[in-house]
């Protein structure tokens, strides 16, 4: 029955729906998966790399990450080529609000702007959606470190952790459990204080240091992707922090320093497990 | 902040009353973020800009701020020819010729609001002095972290 509404992203169904955006969320779920991290110093997004062989010519961009900005970067699932469209927006859009002001735009904005830019296909034109969802990461002046993250229908959220892409709701459940617990003694509870639990004013979440959370990071690309499969080529790890001039610097970890943070995970877990 | 603006009243009003219900605009599609002073000027200059070789705006601009985030004030200095600058001292205007000198003298590091606002005065003394025209009404403001006061009325309260 949902036949007769699925072809045109501009009909609504019987029931409400608009079936082409709910596919193209579909459509992202196979793609490879990304997380991302706020930390308390900066902003971890780590991705899988699905495209990987022998052949392929070194690249200097990468398929996954994508700098929008000085202070903006985002991680993509889904249609590659549909997400260049929308970097390029995105970065028209900080490129023109930088001319006018003279200021680095605030993120919330900049994500407010690709959002409604997919929304557009969602309504008019009887164009079909893009089937990207992205996680922005960015720093402003008005609220820090900003994690976001965007789907076709145009809808976007902030968080403190995220996972898009294949498996995301293990990747969300580990990242529920263990986002803002701490290896060190606090005196307030050990679970980390976890979840938004009404009413609860002392617990706090904290927020883990950028190192922290790559391992998180990894932890959580562990578990959605295939344990065997699991190796610093296939990983793609990305973070953000302010220098001592307080400019952002993008770092894109090399093979070697991937290699570091999956070593220190590893030996976590085995150690977690002996105990 | 606040904008001194000068120039024939029609593009006076037209350009002012765009560029401040800009910023109430974007206050309100932003979640009450407002934007510095800085940002604010360098908006202003890039509308006037855009209008130069179109359609200029005959406007002469003074942009005075507090920005809370810095904890400073900023002034900055526009012309319709659309060019900015950051001062820490300014005029447009015939006023230019004679207030100038007396800021240049009188200005320092570190003023207080008071000894400011005397300087200011001390400038309209100048002018009505030295200045052809007779103008004897004149309304200083004062733009702090409490926001835009105005500090003294001018000869005729009437015409307040």
């Amino acid at each position: 029955m949902a036949r007769r509404y699925d072809s045109s992203t501009t009909t609504f169904s019987p029931e409400g729906r608009l079936h082409q955006v709910e596919y193209a969320i579909e459509a992202i779920n196979n793609a490879g998966t990304c997380v991302g991290i706020l930390a308390k110093d900066g902003i971890v997004m780590a991705s899988e790399k699905r495209v990987t062989s022998g052949l392929l010519a070194p690249a200097k961009t990468s398929e996954k990450t994508y700098k929008l900005s000085q202070h903006s970067a985002c991680n993509v699932a889904g249609l590659t080529a549909d997400a260049n469209i929308l970097i390029d927006q995105a970065r028209l859009r900080a490129g023109r609000y930088e001319y006018q002001y003279c200021e680095p735009i605030p993120i919330e904005q900049l994500v407010e702007h690709v959002c409604n830019y997919k929304q557009a296909y969602t309504q008019y034109g009887g164009l079909r959606p893009f089937g990207v969802a992205f996680l922005f990461a960015g720093y402003d002046e008005h609220y820090g470190f900003q994690l976001y993250q965007s789907d076709p229908s145009g809808n976007y959220s902030g968080w403190k952790a995220t996972v898009i892409g294949a498996n995301n709701q293990a990747g969300k459940s580990l990242l529920k459990n263990e986002y803002g617990s701490q290896e060190e003694d606090t005196e307030e509870g050990k679970d980390g204080g976890e979840e938004m639990k009404t009413g609860d004013a002392d617990k706090k979440l904290i927020l883990p240091d950028v190192q922290e959370a790559l391992r998180l990071a990894v932890k959580v690309l562990n578990k959605t992707m295939d344990a065997t499969a699991t190796s610093p080529d296939k990983m793609e790890l990305f973070s953000m922090t302010l220098d001592t001039n307080g400019n952002c610097k993008h770092t894109i970890l090399s093979s070697d320093e991937t290699k570091e943070v999956m070593d220190s995970v590893d030996a976590e877990t085995a150690a977690a497990g002996d105990m | 902040s606040a904008m001194g603006v000068a120039g024939p009243n029609s593009d006076l009003v037209n350009f002012s009353e765009y560029i401040s219900k800009n910023f109430a605009l974007y206050q309100l599609s932003n979640d009450g973020i407002q934007l510095s002073t800085a940002a604010q000027a360098n908006f202003c200059r890039n509308e006037l800009a855009a209008a130069l070789r179109k359609g200029p705006y005959q406007v002469n601009i003074l942009l005075g701020g507090y920005d809370k985030k810095t904890s400073s004030g900023s002034l900055y200095w526009m012309d319709y020819l659309a060019a900015l600058t950051k001062l820490k001292y300014g005029a447009q205007g015939y006023a230019s010729n004679f207030c100038l000198s007396i800021m240049d003298r009188d200005y320092k590091e570190g003023l207080t609001q008071d000894e400011a606002v005397q300087i200011v005065e001390k400038c309209i003394q100048e002018l009505k002095v030295r200045f052809l025209l007779n103008q004897s009404n004149f309304l200083i403001k004062v733009i702090d972290k409490d926001g835009v006061r105005v500090v003294k009325f001018g000869a005729d309260p009437a015409d307040n």
